[in-house]
């Protein structure tokens, strides 16, 4: 029941938040000197009559808060427009963000698979060479733009031969059985998956090395050693538990990190994400595909913060009593 | 004093400050040291490799130091131009040679070559530009973008932050969701579209002015958090409840009294800030919506690199992306020293 009320009460609070953000990015774009509709009018396989939908859609003949409010309504109906190109803003979203959390959701994983035992291990082996070594790994990790590592695996992958250059399917995709169609698509993420997971392992490590000295450092865990507990018990049962929780938190901030180096290297590597989407709808000017994409990452980051938000409240038990 | 010694006894941190030093030296003294100017182009030369330097000579004795200028010539069995050197004429190296335009203090160069002879230490770029020239004057911007946003984001963090935690009740909770709205749209989604709708046409101080400004509106507001967070617990201390009694104004108590109490936070964050920035511009250069052509930086000239035949056939044009990464490490490191240094909590940790 408490953690019905609590969840409850965290989803509300989205709902300013989402306002919030939908105001300001619907200033910042409709502020800007860019007709909306410039580009569509453009194409000449646009007809007149869909012109026509969108200005009533938009209502952009009318002033800017009440174009706000139609804008709104509209959104939250599904219905978010037309591309430049004349495909549907929302057909475009779903065929995107689908690729963007498959990426996002591979690193995630596999970083906290890896970040979490390297963060251990360097914190438990303290000032040692293997701890000095870590330290230099993560923070040349932490300084490579990802956009440059992103071209240097991409010189990889030509060059050896190894890995298909960029896109997420190869050409011959629809003709594949569906275990070929995993095994091809596991190919893809291969490279971008590399770029991310480095980046975002270093912070993760350093992090968790952080938390672990912390709480090692603490009272119960001294507590915990002299009443003679094995060194795996303490750091295992004692010590890691509460250096994770700090952790979930950093979840949140975590996805928001590779939703923008995603953007990046889903640029580099050709991927058909929604950062790359983004990017090219920015190119066009194509305001609808910028408005819904940018509003798209946004849920998605709240989102992930919603979900770091509840996790911690079911591995921390003094939160539970707070609320 | 004591700060810096201990900055110094680490051995990562002072060898990130001599880079640091060194590379800050050399886009100080671009004018001098490039051996070209800003402007310089030969379109005979474009995408010619890195001069050669010999000091040995054809008959195995040692040389002043000379290279030969490349010629362009097509190879039909490849079906490309290849450069090739032109081996007849020598070109040796000289020191402090007159500058043809003289664009810095001093008139003269740091090194170059004889008349005639051409020297691209690292090559040039698609229109004949030599790239060691351009790295050194695109630094110029890199490497400052960081510290001038900061400009932006440390005053209006510090005083967002501080007023939103002074005044506390419903000023704070609608500044702090605000906040945190702005924190929850990606910031490098928000960045490339607010890149984007830049007016064409702007001068390019303009618009290295609004990417700084852009950089900063987008990094304010974690940092406001933060130093919200502080000065909820300052706000209790004995001092600022006797300055509330003398009768000192709000303002002046925030100004004057709390927010210095976050200055060893403030050095911290900033040192480890910089690299987020050198990283964002030139991400955002990279993609074309940063600093443009023909001003250079390190992202827009790595814009190249795009091309699949540069990175493998050209892989001068990857220089850049290295000096990008020196210069964030060694910021890290630096970050890093000056945080064990400063942060009692951490220094405990290192003990």
């Amino acid at each position: 029941m408490e953690f019905l009320k609590y969840t409850a009460k965290r989803v509300l609070q989205v709902i300013p938040l989402l306002i919030i953000v939908s105001l300001i990015s619907f200033f910042i774009i409709r502020l800007s000197p860019i007709d909306p509709l410039a580009e569509l009018r453009l194409n000449p396989s646009i007809s007149q009559e869909t012109l026509d939908k969108e200005m009533k859609r938009l209502n952009l003949d009318k002033p800017i808060y009440i174009q706000y409010f139609s804008w709104a309504k509209s959104f939250i109906k599904g219905d978010l427009g037309y591309t430049t190109a004349g495909e549907k803003v929302s057909t475009k979203l779903k065929e995107r963000i689908p690729n963007t959390l498959l990426l996002t959701m591979v690193v995630i994983f596999m970083t906290w698979a890896a970040g979490v035992p390297i963060g251990i291990l360097s914190a438990v082996k303290k000032e040692t060479s293997l701890d000095r070594l870590l330290t230099v790994i993560s923070s040349i990790g932490m300084a490579i733009p990802s956009f440059f590592f992103a071209i240097l695996m991409l010189i990889f992958a030509v060059k050896t031969g190894w890995f298909p250059v960029g896109g997420l399917t190869s050409y011959n995709f629809n003709e594949m059985g569906f275990f070929e169609k995993i095994a091809d698509i596991s190919k893809h993420l291969v490279l971008p998956v590399i770029v991310l997971f480095t980046i975002s392992l270093s912070g993760l490590q350093r992090q968790m090395r952080a938390n672990m000295l912390e709480v090692l450092d603490s009272d119960y865990v001294k507590f915990a050693r002299a009443k003679g507990l094995s060194e795996g018990k303490v750091i295992f049962k004692h010590a890691l538990r509460n250096a994770v929780n700090p952790m979930i938190t950093l979840l949140g901030f975590e996805f928001a990190g590779l939703l923008s180096g995603a953007a990046l290297t889903e640029y580099v590597f050709q991927y058909p994400g929604l950062g790359r989407l983004i990017l090219e709808a920015v190119m066009k000017s194509d305001i609808n595909l910028v408005m819904a994409s940018l509003m798209m990452g946004t849920i998605m980051l709240i989102a992930g913060n919603l979900i770091a938000d509840i996790l911690l409240m079911i591995t921390d038990p003094r939160l539970r009593g707070r609320s | 004093m004591d700060v810096l010694r201990k900055i110094f006894q680490d051995k990562f941190a002072k060898s990130a400050l001599i880079v640091l030093a060194l590379l800050y030296l050399l886009i100080l003294c671009a004018d001098f040291i490039a051996p070209y100017s800003n402007t310089y182009s030969n379109r005979e030369m474009s995408y010619a490799p890195p001069s050669k330097i010999y000091t040995i000579d054809e008959r195995g004795k040692l040389s002043w130091p000379y290279t030969y200028n490349y010629v362009r010539e097509y190879e039909p069995a490849l079906m490309q131009t290849v450069f090739k050197q032109d081996r007849s004429k020598k070109y040796y190296i000289k020191f402090f040679p007159k500058a043809e335009n003289i664009t810095g203090l001093i008139p003269r160069h740091l090194f170059g070559v004889e008349k005639g002879g051409e020297l691209y230490l690292l090559g040039t770029d698609i229109n004949g530009r030599d790239v060691f020239s351009r790295i050194l004057f695109g630094g110029r911007i890199s490497m400052t973008v960081g510290f001038l946003s900061l400009l932006i984001v440390f005053p209006i963090g510090l005083l967002y932050g501080g007023i939103s935690g002074y005044f506390g009740g419903i000023i704070d909770t609608l500044m702090m969701r605000f906040a945190e709205a702005v924190m929850a749209i990606p910031s490098f989604y928000l960045l490339i579209i607010l890149a984007a709708i830049l007016p064409n046409g702007m001068s390019s101080v303009q618009r290295f002015a609004l990417i700084i400004v852009i950089l900063g509106l987008i990094g304010w507001a974690g940092f406001a958090r933060v130093v919200r967070g502080m000065v909820l617990s300052i706000k209790n201390e004995d001092f600022v409840q006797a300055e509330k009694t003398i009768g000192a104004s709000n303002m002046r108590i925030i100004l004057k009294h709390i927010l210095p109490q976050t200055t060893s936070y403030v050095i911290i964050a900033m040192t480890l800030s910089v690299p987020s920035y050198i990283l964002a511009e030139s991400g955002l250069s990279f993609l074309g919506l940063g600093i443009q052509q023909p001003d250079a930086s390190w992202g827009n000239m790595l814009k190249e690199a795009q091309e699949f035949t540069n990175i493998l056939y050209r892989p001068w044009l990857l220089t850049p992306g290295v000096l990008i990464f020196i210069a964030v490490l060694s910021f890290n490191l630096l970050g890093d020293a000056i945080r064990d240094v400063l942060d009692p909590k951490s220094q405990k940790r290192v003990k």
